[in-house]
């Protein structure tokens, strides 16, 4: 286990607060006209009501969609340059599967205490997750949007149409992280204000 | 807007996600935009112009083999297919105008004179599905030279005999794939697939294949588009 942060340091630094917050609301944008153009075509027996898409009509759904795009990628580039520059990715790792394991059945059972600065085993499995999702994500959407001219990276995934399926699911795993994310703060509830004033580890 | 519309929008958004609710992104009146439709047109803008500096003239759009094509074919419009305009191919004329020297119009015999160019390509619907059909016809940018149109300017337009229209750009115009078809699956072109003369274009999205062509403009102001001035992007390019 990594130690924990000396004290009185700030768990949330200003750059991951400002990133966090920009891809909230930009991700929950991206979702819901992403259901809304998803429902003009379905790639399954289903759609989504009209209660949780954004644009309420299929072209101001791809509008929104093609302009919040920009400002993910943006946000996301600056989150990942941050992480590496200030080796906040060290914080994810190492990852051992006897410690996921472990810190799994805690959590199951309620019994996993969370020290506030510290990410536990399952955290960090579900944060690279969620960034290799939000890669892949980006990637299968830029496919979907121009396979032509990046053909490249279309061929790559499989081409247009498996790029679909693709943008599809890194889509449900990211919502999926999201209802768990969602959860977990709302058991944990001491955790949402750090992430709002950057918090400090009290000595 | 009251406080407690406020709130109770605030609300409904964070609990249910209902950002529909939102007064934003709907484009519901075009000729009076709020705040987030200038918002999503100057992104548009930006968006138009990402494209135009992505298009490669050379990159070409994927071909396909004939067993690859899409059977029965899968007929599109803003209408019903039992509201078809038919164009008398006897009496049709294809009417030139804007910055084109010769604006004599066209004749289908004239038009199926001219040398052809046959592909086997994909066309994708801005509602996501796809389908591979064989077109042939004759290549706008061939088409552009020989009647003297001036291919500096930015835009080429199009009118159909439904009412329909659209524009592409000049670039797009002249990349090799986008042809003024006349055929489908090795047939002439029947009503319901753009006859007699219709806009294939693979670089770009389906709504960009203006059917029934009645009328071809050459020009440097900005011609709009059927679904463009409701909202779609105007590039809308693949």
């Amino acid at each position: 286990m990594q130690k924990p942060l000396p004290h009185g340091r700030v768990i949330h630094p200003w750059p991951l607060r400002l990133t966090h917050w920009v891809n909230a609301v930009v991700i929950v944008i991206m979702i819901g006209s992403g259901w809304q153009i998803y429902d003009a075509s379905p790639l399954f027996g289903f759609t989504f009501p009209p209660l949780v898409t954004v644009g309420g009509w299929l072209g101001a759904a791809i509008a929104c969609h093609l302009a919040c795009m920009w400002f993910l990628v943006a946000n996301g580039l600056v989150y990942f340059i941050w992480s590496l520059a200030s080796g906040h990715f060290r914080k994810f790792f190492p990852i051992r599967p006897a410690e996921v394991w472990r810190d799994l059945r805690a959590a199951l059972g309620f019994r996993l205490e969370h020290e506030l600065g510290v990410y536990n085993a399952v955290q960090r499995l579900l944060y690279i997750g969620v960034l290799v999702a939000g890669v892949v994500v980006v990637l299968s959407g830029l496919s979907i949007w121009k396979p032509v001219q990046l053909w490249f990276i279309c061929d790559a995934l499989g081409g247009y149409s498996v790029a679909r399926y693709v943008h599809f699911f890194a889509m449900t795993a990211i919502a999926g992280f999201i209802a768990i994310h969602l959860l977990l703060v709302l058991m944990v509830p001491k955790v949402l204000p750090p992430m709002i004033t950057g918090g400090r580890i009290e000595p | 807007m009251s406080q407690i519309n406020r709130r109770d929008i605030l609300f409904r958004a964070l609990a249910l996600g209902a950002v529909s609710s939102l007064p934003a992104c709907n484009y519901e009146d075009p000729n009076n935009p709020d705040l987030a439709d200038k918002f999503l047109h100057a992104m548009s803008a930006w968006n138009d112009r990402i494209q135009q500096a992505l298009f490669n003239p050379r990159t070409l759009a994927p071909s396909f083999t004939a067993d690859e094509i899409t059977r029965p074919p899968r007929f599109n419009a803003y209408y019903d297919i039992s509201q078809v305009t038919v164009v008398d191919p006897a009496t049709y004329r294809l009417q030139l105008g804007g910055q084109i020297q010769d604006k004599t119009p066209w004749t289908l015999a004239g038009l199926n004179a001219l040398p052809q160019e046959q592909q086997i390509t994909r066309l994708i619907c801005v509602e996501g599905w796809r389908v591979i059909g064989q077109w042939g016809g004759v290549p706008l940018g061939s088409f552009l030279r020989r009647v003297g149109a001036d291919t500096t300017c930015r835009y080429v337009s199009f009118r159909c005999a439904d009412g329909y229209y659209s524009s592409i750009d000049m670039a797009s115009a002249l990349h090799p794939q986008t042809i003024l078809a006349l055929s489908f699956l090795g047939a002439p072109l029947t009503p319901p697939f753009g006859a007699p003369v219709r806009l294939r274009i693979p670089t770009k999205l389906g709504f960009k294949n203006p059917k029934s062509l009645v009328q071809l403009g050459v020009t440097n102001v900005y011609p709009g588009g059927y679904w463009e001035d409701q909202g779609y992007n105007w590039f809308s390019g693949s």
